[in-house]
């Protein structure tokens, strides 16, 4: 019986449309979070994994010693590597390319690699205008590692004490 | 016979033969104890201790590869004390290892990294620094990184007993102690690729395909290795469409856990810039490509145009199928020139020839043997893993095996006598032998061999070897390879089968080639038709085939520049040249009239038949590169352009069961009654005379192209002229110098080598190899000039 007065007076006085404008109304004079993008960028984290990088040393030498764990682990098929002995004796790629449309960016070569060659970086932002731009070659690569590598190095500084 | 005894391992009751040691009779039991040093065909060093359990009422471990098994022994490979042992031994061994797993050739498939995770510590406690051992180069086969070495000396153990030369060593103890050549240089043995297999860490890995595939990469086929009659079981591991190595398949009754380095490393040929990719045209004198339809409309209007006038020249190391439809392609077109024994000379006895010249025993009884005598042959150098079973019958059952040949000083075992001379020399040796063999065993010879040797000399060498098979139980004579070009041929054979007779042996022929067996029973003999039945009209035999004039000559497989000895170029007595061929050789580019390009027989499904008569088939481990094909495939095609149903096969399998049906009655005897034509013993050819032999690595094209096999030392010693100090010293020739020899109307120039185990009056100069190719044969008379 009672329940039944409950629902009808509920129906009559608005109660739940007060309250759900009640919600509106706070939301409406608090601080926005919409963030305005492209003009406006969220903070991104260290451990953000996006488009690929091939990185060096420090005296210019590159990393990757093509041991091929990347591609062992790569649950996607996504990277192809090729090695031989370079002149030097060292073990190097020839070939390493990495199919971004095969990548499912699970971070697992970055976890794989033993020298931290191959890294994500947080560019998340590009596009392909032609087939065959998909597939990330050594050159691409290692050019992102030199424009991005100062970014690297702070990303896996900031990360390092959590591993 | 003893009784068995019972050992319990983790429980379980097994029982065994007393004396066998502890790790085998686990590892037959599948129990798995981790293991370094111990290898089940090397002797047991014990030093790694790995392998320590815990045995009952014992007061500590002990190791099971040194344990020997013991009545009521009860063992724990998995319990607190054992595991303890393992774990401690583990870390030890890790202490030096450098962590270079990334970068070492063996991860993936290292013994160390398995055994590491089933038995080690998950961290180390070790801090200091490490230890480094210099590389060392030890030649163009096995790259070396002894940093990662533990010292199991299985390298070491498998140089001294397998091997038969102590090329490795090790210097220093404890820490101190590496591994090395003592002197650096690089290694001789035929067989060293072995070490890279029984290495468990990658301190020796192969040179050829360093850092270019990790093992999981790798799907691996089965495959059988095509450089001699053996027929050695391999895995051939490809990644994608390219083969990256060869190792070996483990066969016991074969080639046990080995392969030599000629079946392992002759694969890098495959790959080879010279290799065939498209069918090829001569147009006003130069070969212009053309499509498949085009060339094989082309070989057949040939062949139609040449009617009986046809002959075939095939490799003996083409497949049995590839033998099969040649001879029957040939045959079909009304002629019964078809021949495989491309270096035979003396064809006079070829009717009364064995059907299937085969080994006449099983290539594992070799090693039960009391005594043998090799006639003419040189097997280590030709077929290595015979000789090392032969090597097994010297050094366990203390085995007389005495040698009659063209060279002395080879092998890596004892003989009990070792004659060398020219090739009429050695007939002398035979038939002195079978003389000496008659008055021991009391059984004369046959009146009309006896006729032949009678006066002939018998030395105390002869008696000496005569005596040996006399009183041997299990004896056998084996005819090398060499014998083949002898131009005694039929005469060698009539004494060594009345040798073979006299002291109830068994009589073996040896090949150089995969499928010498199979070619005999495939029918590519002229006189003898699959399953060696006679023809009615024999056709030429090779030595016909290269001097009569043809209207067109087909050579499948053949490089006749290097595999046959020529007096004239076969475009000079043939209108036309069909060569089907793996390789743009020398021979292709200037002689043939139209090119088929032929599959690498690793990229081919065929069969070979070895020495011991064993039908061993296989399938193509990678695509035929370019458009090459498969021979069978080739052939089937040209057969059906012209006879339509007779070669309708659907795959090699096919042709390979016709085959075997045919077969199915083949009595193979090796003892034939062979009489030979001559009246007397032949006489030497000339005051200084050549002995032929094809170096290790020149038996084939696919060996000659292998970059790292001709880098070997072995192959630059044996590509040079030898002769002993006195020959060189009468011809005022110095060590090293270029020597001019001349042969008949042919040329050739190569490095003087002194060596003192040639005979005198004898000049060892190689076949097969391009220096050569003008030479004409390879036994008889020639000169020798300094090069100014």
């Amino acid at each position: 019986m009672l329940a039944k007065l409950n629902y009808y007076l509920k129906s009559f006085l608005f109660l739940e449309l007060l309250k759900g404008m009640n919600v509106t109304g706070r939301y409406f004079f608090r601080r926005k979070i919409t963030v305005q993008y492209p003009e406006e960028k969220t903070p991104i984290s260290p451990r953000f994994r996006g488009l690929h990088a091939l990185r060096r040393y420090a005296n210019g030498e590159e990393r990757c010693i093509a041991c091929k764990l990347c591609e062992a682990v790569c649950p996607a098929l996504a990277i192809t590597i090729e090695s031989e002995q370079r002149e030097d004796g060292t073990r190097r790629t020839t070939r390493y390319d990495i199919d971004l449309f095969k990548c499912i960016y699970c971070g697992f070569c970055e976890e794989a690699c033993p020298v931290d060659s191959i890294v994500e970086t947080n560019i998340f932002e590009y596009h392909f205008e032609n087939r065959g731009e998909n597939i990330m070659t050594k050159k691409q690569l290692l050019e992102i590692g030199d424009k991005y590598e100062s970014q690297l190095a702070a990303d896996r500084a900031a990360d390092a004490p959590y591993r | 016979m003893s009784d068995n005894i019972k050992v319990t391992i983790n429980g379980l009751e097994i029982e065994t033969q007393p004396g066998r040691l502890l790790i085998d009779v686990a590892d037959e039991n599948n129990i798995v104890i981790p293991r370094f040093c111990y290898h089940k065909r090397l002797s047991v060093a014990a030093n790694c201790r790995m392998c320590l359990v815990e045995i009952e009422r014992a007061p500590k471990p002990m190791p099971a590869c040194a344990t020997q098994c013991m009545d009521g022994m009860v063992v724990q490979t998995r319990s607190q004390k054992a595991l303890a042992a393992q774990k401690s031994t583990m870390e030890f061994l890790l202490i030096n290892h450098p962590l270079d797993c990334p970068i070492c050739d063996q991860g993936g498939e290292c013994e160390l990294q398995d055994v590491a995770m089933g038995f080690g510590e998950g961290v180390s406690k070790y801090t200091e620094q490490k230890r480094v051992v210099m590389d060392k180069n030890i030649g163009p086969l096995i790259a070396t990184d002894f940093t990662r070495c533990i010292h199991c000396t299985r390298c070491i153990r498998f140089g001294d007993e397998i091997a038969g030369m102590p090329e490795l060593g090790a210097t220093g103890r404890g820490e101190f102690m590496e591994i090395g050549t003592y002197i650096e240089k690089a290694i001789v043995s035929e067989l060293s690729g072995n070490v890279i297999d029984v290495c468990p860490v990658g301190a020796l890995t192969a040179k050829p395909s360093r850092y270019t595939a990790r093992p999981w990469e790798l799907t691996q086929h089965a495959a059988v290795s095509a450089h001699d009659c053996v027929g050695s079981n391999t895995w051939v591991h490809t990644r994608g469409n390219s083969v990256m190595r060869v190792v070996p398949r483990e066969n016991e009754s074969i080639n046990e856990s080995w392969i030599s380095d000629r079946d392992r490393f002759s694969y890098t040929s495959v790959n080879s810039a010279q290799r065939l990719l498209h069918p090829l045209l001569r147009e006003n004198g130069s070969l212009q490509p053309v499509d498949w339809e085009t060339a094989l409309e082309a070989a057949a209007d040939m062949m139609i145009g040449a009617g009986g006038s046809l002959a075939t020249l095939i490799s003996p190391q083409a497949t049995l199928e590839e033998q099969y439809l040649a001879q029957k392609l040939t045959r079909a077109q009304g002629s019964s020139n078809i021949d495989h024994r491309l270096t035979q000379v003396d064809f006079s006895a070829q009717q009364d020839a064995p059907i299937m010249p085969w080994l006449g025993r099983s290539l594992a009884s070799l090693e039960t043997l009391d005594a043998a005598l090799i006639v003419a042959g040189n097997l280590r150098y030709q077929q290595p893993l015979l000789s090392h079973r032969l090597r097994k019958a010297v050094q366990n059952n203390k085995a007389a095996v005495s040698a009659i040949g063209h060279t002395a000083g080879q092998y890596n075992f004892a003989l009990q006598h070792e004659l060398a001379g020219s090739a009429s020399r050695i007939v002398h040796d035979l038939a002195a032998v079978a003389l000496s063999l008659a008055e021991f065993s009391g059984k004369a010879l046959p009146p009309h061999l006896a006729k032949i040797v009678q006066g002939c000399e018998i030395s105390d060498s002869h008696r000496a070897i005569a005596r040996s098979l006399a009183e041997g139980s299990n004896c056998a004579v084996i005819v090398g390879s060499e014998a083949l070009a002898n131009p005694q041929l039929a005469l060698l054979q009539e004494i060594c089968e009345a040798i073979t007779q006299a002291s109830d042996a068994t009589l073996g022929y040896l090949s150089d080639s995969a499928n010498s067996a199979g070619a005999c029973l495939a029918g590519a003999l002229p006189h003898r038709g699959p399953a060696g039945v006679e023809v009615d009209a024999a056709g030429e035999h090779v030595g016909a085939i290269a001097t009569s004039p043809h209207k067109l000559l087909i050579t499948f497989g053949v490089n006749p520049l290097l595999d046959m000895h020529l007096a004239s170029p076969l475009a000079d007595s043939n209108e036309s040249i069909i060569a089907i061929s793996c390789f743009a050789n020398e021979f292709v580019q200037e002689q043939a009239t139209l090119v088929l390009p032929l599959a690498a027989v690793l990229e081919s499904s065929g069969s070979f038949v070895n020495v011991e008569g064993l039908w061993q088939s296989f399938k193509g481990c990678v695509q035929s590169r370019g458009e090459s094909r498969q021979g069978w495939k080739i052939l089937a095609a040209l057969g059906q352009l012209m006879h339509a149903h007779e070669f309708d096969y659907s795959d090699s399998l096919a042709v390979r069961n016709e085959l075997k049906t045919l077969c199915s009655e083949v009595a193979l005897s090796n003892l034939c009654g062979i009489k030979a034509n001559s009246k007397k013993l032949p006489q030497a050819s000339g005051p200084v005379e050549r002995i032929g032999f094809t170096p290790i690595y020149a038996s084939d094209d696919m060996t000659r192209l292998s970059a790292a096999l001709q880098a070997t030392p072995l192959m630059r010693m044996q590509a040079s002229v030898s002769m002993n100090r006195q020959m060189a010293a009468s011809k005022k020739l110095l060590d090293s110098e270029q020597v001019q020899i001349k042969q008949g109307k042919g040329t050739a120039v190569l490095p003087l080598r002194l060596d003192e185990t040639v005979p005198d009056g004898c000049v060892y100069i190689p076949s097969g190899i391009d220096a050569v190719r003008h030479l004409t044969d390879a036994f008889g008379k020639i000169s020798l000039e300094k090069v100014l």
